[in-house]
């Protein structure tokens, strides 16, 4: 048994009681990533000798009152981290090895005294549905490495079911946090839009980018989105609202919660075995208390279009930054600026992420910006009226997090459009602007995980958290680990 | 179906600031026409009277008082540039 099965809360109380050390639980990851990470590839760079002091300057100390005192965790490589290289996993940032600033999160995060061990492997520019665009080497799945952990934030789901951190932060623009969360079999909260600064996590979709958590327990995520939630003056999008303790309503009760199942998140293209899954996970709530009536969203079938339209156009004016000028690899071939930004961009970006632009820059460009972008954003509107008006009957929305579980590696990247369809369920989530997690309800016959998905109102984080701590505590799925590299 | 020629990929590649193969022309032509069209069921919902959303919050302009403050020095701000000279970034000639 490896001390990442205790909990945040339980492996508080060991360091209190001296039973162990912060210096045991950064030997813990660092020996765990030497047993697996040549297979699994979460990792994109290591901050050994900093962690290691970290740990010893913990120990030192009298008082270990602090949220996440000593706990080992990995960050995206799309957040900056001061001093430490920070990639996005694009070879345009191989070389950006000095980041000037700490992100807010990870401030936050440091304040409450948690030791990064490393950052975390990623599609490039968050931009991918299975890691396999990560332009260094792809992470694998931890339960199979023939299969793909989901994407963007595949590292970040892969480094905390794989034993290698106790938690780790992602980022979720269509999906992002929640689809490796489910491939891998751990939970990841999107916050709600504007509850967890963006500040220096690097711009993909700006009005949908959202920064959370994974871990392997509800509890130990309501804890870390305790610590990394709250206004910032520094991300003018960022909502001044008080922030609740949502590990207090981690009560188990679920009596009398109005579950809504919209009928397009168990329809054709959805899994046999991921649906039966998710009814049973229903039958659970029904155990418990529960009840749920199938409802509509009716425009979630046009969200992924919406989607790709709205977050390419923004990402085409957010990557306008990476010109070779202040930060990143420049070309050396370049004979005047306008050729350098060219030829920078082209040799520095891989190519979904050149993909992406292009589309963006298509949508927005003269001529199409009505038919295109425009009517995106209206459909957008239409969307999030769906969710609203569910919402005025019911407390949350339950489906699959993903139409099947994980995938091979290989399977789908050479079509585009095949790709995006893997994120019909979680994008429009993040249109709307609301919050959804994704916690383990089962296993496929191939030994896969599955993922259920729960989302609640704006900032009702805390009633999305109670329900998928009761289904938590009523299954036992939580408690299952991949077998790589032996039990961990 | 709309589709998208390959001299709109290029003039886009050129408007997004990026250098594109022959091939690579091709392949994104192919892959922008296809995504395209698929984009056109939106057309299927009708939108008239509709509000754009640009953001989900009910957020208005955010504004603070614009007050200087230490951030960086300026060597901090060069020490990620390529190329720098005489404490400003160095790029090559703009002008031929």
């Amino acid at each position: 048994m490896s001390l990442f099965d205790h909990s945040i809360k339980e492996l508080e109380a060991k360091l209190h009681n001296k039973e162990i050390t912060v210096s045991d639980l950064v030997d813990t990851s660092y020996k765990r990533i030497k047993e697996v990470d040549d297979k699994v590839h979460a990792f994109l760079t290591l901050d050994e000798e900093n962690a290691r002091s970290k740990a010893k300057e913990l120990d030192s100390l009298e008082d270990t009152i602090a949220k996440l005192f000593g706990i080992p965790a990995g960050i995206k490589d799309n957040i900056v981290t001061k001093g430490l290289r920070t990639t996005c996993a694009s070879q345009f940032l191989r070389n950006f090895n000095d980041p000037l600033y700490d992100a807010t999160v990870v401030e936050k995060l440091n304040a409450e005294k948690s030791i990064t061990i490393g950052k975390l492997n990623m599609d490039e520019f968050a931009m991918g549905s299975s890691n396999e665009n990560s332009s260094f080497t792809p992470t694998r799945n931890p339960w199979n490495t023939d299969y793909v952990p989901g994407g963007s934030s595949g590292g970040s789901a892969a480094a905390v079911a794989a034993g290698e951190v106790l938690f780790s932060l992602g980022s979720d623009t269509g999906g992002s946090i929640r689809q490796p969360a489910a491939f891998c079999g751990v939970v990841g909260l999107k916050p709600t839009y504007g509850l967890v600064s963006r500040f220096g996590l690097v711009a993909f979709a700006s009005s949908l980018d959202q920064i959370g958590p994974l871990t392997r327990t509800v509890e130990d995520n309501a804890r870390v989105l305790e610590v990394i939630a709250g206004h910032d003056k520094m991300d003018a999008t960022s909502a001044n609202i008080d922030i609740p303790t949502y590990t207090e309503s981690l009560t188990g009760d679920v009596k009398g919660l109005k579950i809504a199942v919209p009928k397009e998140y168990l329809a054709e293209g959805v899994n046999p075995e991921v649906k039966e899954a998710v009814l049973e996970a229903l039958r659970v709530y029904e155990s418990l208390g529960a009840t749920w009536e199938e409802v509509s969203l009716p425009h979630s079938k046009y969200a992924v279009a919406a989607y790709y339209l709205i977050s390419s156009s923004e990402a085409s004016a957010n990557l306008a930054r990476f010109d070779g000028v202040r930060y990143g690899v420049r070309s050396e071939k370049a004979e005047n600026m306008i050729d350098m930004f060219k030829k920078s961009r082209s040799e520095g970006f891989g190519e979904e992420v050149k993909r992406r632009i292009m589309l963006g820059t298509f949508a927005l460009s003269s001529g199409y910006y009505d038919a295109y972008y425009k009517k995106a954003q209206k459909v957008r509107t239409l969307i999030k009226n769906d969710f609203d008006k569910i919402f005025e009957t019911y407390d949350v929305v339950i489906g699959p997090t993903t139409p099947t579980p994980a995938f091979k590696v290989g399977e789908k990247i050479d079509d585009p459009l095949t790709m995006y369809a893997n994120d019909i369920l979680t994008i429009p989530v993040n249109l709307a602007g609301v919050p959804g997690i994704s916690i383990p309800c089962g296993f496929s016959p191939d030994g896969l995980p599955i993922g259920l998905q729960i989302i609640g109102k704006h900032f009702d984080e805390a009633t999305v958290y109670r329900a998928a701590h009761a289904f938590e505590q009523a299954t036992d799925h939580h408690t299952k680990r991949p077998q790589i590299g032996g039990a961990n | 179906m709309a589709s998208i020629t390959k001299e709109q990929v290029k003039h886009v590649a050129n408007l997004a600031r990026l250098e594109i193969t022959e091939e690579e022309a091709e392949m994104f032509t192919d892959h922008l026409s296809a995504i395209i069209s698929f984009a056109e069921q939106l057309n299927e919902i009708d939108t008239d009277g509709i509000e754009p959303t640009t953001h989900v919050l009910d957020l208005k302009n955010v504004m603070r008082k614009d007050e200087p403050r230490h951030w960086i020095t300026r060597e901090e701000a060069l020490k990620n540039a390529p190329d720098h000279k005489d404490g400003q970034f160095r790029v090559p000639s703009i002008l031929e």
